[in-house]
């Protein structure tokens, strides 16, 4: 498949008044054409980051993306962008929408007005043909009476509407990747459904590479071809969705995919509960971030960070218990199946 | 007194919407909960499962119906037996982050109940405080912090152990963990289910988390627009739904399992929630219903009992044809 986006080494930093908060450190990954790549992990671990360095939308000079990092979309490296190429980029080649839609919208604009003005900017649409292409849009999305509906105002709209609107917006000008952070979050179970139902027809339609940010498990093992789980920054595992969800070996993801109560499992039995918070990410760091709450840590994981260990094309993990010296344990699918 | 710490007969909640409009946020719901059991109200946003939380704890007064909360309609209380309702219906709040007031101290905080129901010296509050925060597992240390400096796990924390300090029987949990990551939901939900057990506490558990739902709760109401749809224990309701619209809300949980996922048939629901300002006339369910036929859009069907112990409000259930 052809590669559309490419991310190598991606270190982004915070300053603030106590100090540099290394927020992403050393992420790399690939997205191809027609695909959907999960970010998962708590909040904080520097998802959204990431997602928005690929587009530059966090401020200099409190945010530092730095030299090392490498972003590649279409060929073109947009860390080297200027203000005007930035411009051309985002709407055009990457897509983003926003995780609240209650507030991600602009209020004294109508809806119409903000698909229009992507449309008239990058497609050089005159009003009257970005007006039809709106009307167009929000029928894709399933908007009922797009004609009448395009000159609402946000507030005039429902929670699940709005976040179609913004679907609408960041699909306007057809881009090559959409990224979607936290798109179902606020939003009830069954417009969740029909929100991802809707991106994902969407996608197999026009063919975009999707980043799908959340943290709800439910929603990446039915959407995401590929997941990647995040904690304090890093991407300690990565693999297909089956791969995470059945063959994950990560104590981190197997802690995630522990917590979440299962429709089939015992009523008021105890959840599994992580302990701990993750590491301050003020201080240095050079050992595995999950060392203090894991509960399989060895010595070497607090002196050492583990290598990326290969288990196939697709699925790699982080972790010293990959090691050939390291003991064998009982893993969580073990734990549950007993 | 009855089997029954509270219960609600025909509740309904009103509120004005402009000239000549009323919002019906809850309209003629029937709850009973005996003591020690939790019951789990789920709905979709502005189904009014808060409201009608907040109505059972006379944080809002009803427009009709009768509250009575060990046998006393609340409605009525006055005075001295008002104050021991206060006590014993507590209700912990959505959002850990505007919930707890900013300009006090923890301990301030938790303290606030106890100094209008308790006679207590500074020495005892100071040991009940410090009790309190190890209960929900918080250092007693936080007792002098503001709630800026906690995160939302632990202001959620906070917020529980504010509930309990006056020693209430009754819990409303108004979506206790939406706010919060997954990890410390589980935190939060077992620590919920231990209090219980310790306590003898009785919870109305409301949220959207369908599948935690279904973890806390030992009977489960759903609510649609202002009014309860089906009620059936947790095991009736999520393995053999009968109203079409818990059908609908049961499939479209998207759950963090692989094998069931290929398994699992997606009832799909178009359309949104319609305005409880005018409700239709009949079923409410009815515009995006499926199975709706003539009567649904004529009668609005009651509440009957389907099987032992088990409630649907639908005209269709339990017929041959749909």
């Amino acid at each position: 498949m052809e590669k559309i986006l490419e991310v190598e080494n991606l270190n982004v930093s915070f300053n603030t008044y106590a100090g540099e908060v290394k927020a992403v450190r050393g992420v790399s990954f690939e997205l191809s054409r027609g695909e959907t790549l999960a970010f998962v992990g708590e909040s904080g671990c520097g998802k959204t980051v990431t997602a928005k360095s690929i587009l530059r939308l966090l401020k200099p000079p409190f945010a530092v993306i730095k030299p090392e990092s490498k972003i590649v979309c279409n060929g073109k490296d947009v860390l080297k962008m200027n203000k005007k190429e930035l411009c051309e980029f985002r709407g055009d080649e990457v897509g983003m929408i926003f995780q609240d839609p209650m507030t991600s919208l602009n209020p004294t604009m109508t809806v119409g007005k903000q698909i229009m003005e992507s449309l008239m900017i990058h497609k050089k649409l005159d009003k009257k043909a970005a007006r039809e292409e709106a009307i167009k849009m929000l029928k894709l999305v399933n908007i009922p009476s797009p004609e009448k509906r395009i000159d609402n105002y946000p507030h005039e709209m429902s929670g699940g509407m709005r976040q179609r609107v913004m679907i609408a917006i960041a699909l306007a000008c057809n881009p090559n990747v959409l990224i979607a952070d936290e798109p179902t979050t606020a939003l009830d179970v069954t417009i969740q459904a029909q929100i991802m139902d809707l991106m994902m027809e969407l996608k197999t339609e026009m063919n975009t590479a999707i980043i799908l940010v959340t943290h709800d498990l439910g929603v990446v093992a039915n959407f995401a071809d590929r997941i990647q789980v995040m904690y304090a920054g890093e991407v300690v595992e990565r693999g297909t969705t089956k791969e995470i969800f059945n063959e994950s070996k990560h104590p981190y993801t197997w802690a995630l995919l522990r917590s979440v109560p299962r429709l089939g499992s015992e009523s008021k039995e105890e959840l599994y509960a992580l302990g701990g918070t993750p590491p301050d990410l003020l201080l240095p760091l050079n050992h595995c971030p999950f060392a203090d709450r894991c509960e399989y840590c060895m010595p070497i994981c607090k002196e050492r960070k583990p290598p990326e260990t290969v288990l196939s094309d697709t699925h790699k993990v982080s972790c010293w218990l990959m090691h050939e010296k390291a003991p064998k344990v009982e893993s969580f699918y073990d734990r549950r199946d007993k | 007194m009855g089997e029954y710490i509270v219960e609600a007969k025909n509740l309904c909640k009103y509120f004005k919407a402009g000239k000549n409009q009323t919002l019906k946020a809850v309209d003629g719901v029937n709850i009973r909960l005996k003591k020690g059991e939790t019951l789990g109200l789920v709905g979709e946003s502005g189904c009014g499962k808060t409201t009608c939380g907040r109505t059972l704890v006379k944080l809002y007064d009803a427009t009709s119906g009768t509250v009575l909360f060990e046998g006393k309609d609340v409605s009525k209380l006055h005075g001295k037996e008002l104050l021991a309702f206060r006590k014993d219906a507590q209700i912990i709040f959505q959002d850990p982050y505007a919930s707890l007031d900013p300009r006090m101290t923890i301990g301030e905080i938790i303290t606030e109940g106890m100094n209008v129901h308790f006679h207590m010296s500074e020495k005892e509050k100071e040991a009940k405080v410090n009790e309190l925060l190890h209960k929900v597992g918080l250092n007693a240390e936080y007792a002098n912090r503001f709630a800026h400096e906690l995160s939302g796990g632990q202001r959620q924390r906070v917020g529980i152990a504010r509930a309990l300090a006056v020693e209430p029987k009754f819990i409303v949990c108004d979506e206790p963990i939406s706010a919060l990551d997954v990890s410390i939901q589980a935190q939060i939900v077992n620590l919920l289910i231990k209090l219980q057990r310790e306590m003898g506490l009785t919870y109305l558990f409301i949220s959207h988390d369908l599948s935690m739902v279904k973890h806390i709760s030992d009977r489960v109401g759903v609510m649609y627009l202002g009014s309860m749809v089906e009620l059936a224990s947790n095991h009736a309701l999520y393995d053999h739904p009968v109203h079409p619209y818990t059908q609908a809300l049961i499939s479209a949980i998207p759950e963090a399992d692989m094998d069931e996922e290929g398994t699992k048939k997606r009832v799909h629901l178009e359309g949104e929630v319609p305005s409880p300002i005018n409700p239709p006339a009949g079923c409410r369910f009815k515009a995006r219903c499926k199975y709706a036929k003539e009567i649904c859009g004529q009668e609005m069907p009651a509440l009957k009992e389907v099987e032992p112990g088990h409630f649907a409000a639908c005209h269709m259930c339990g017929k041959e044809d749909w």
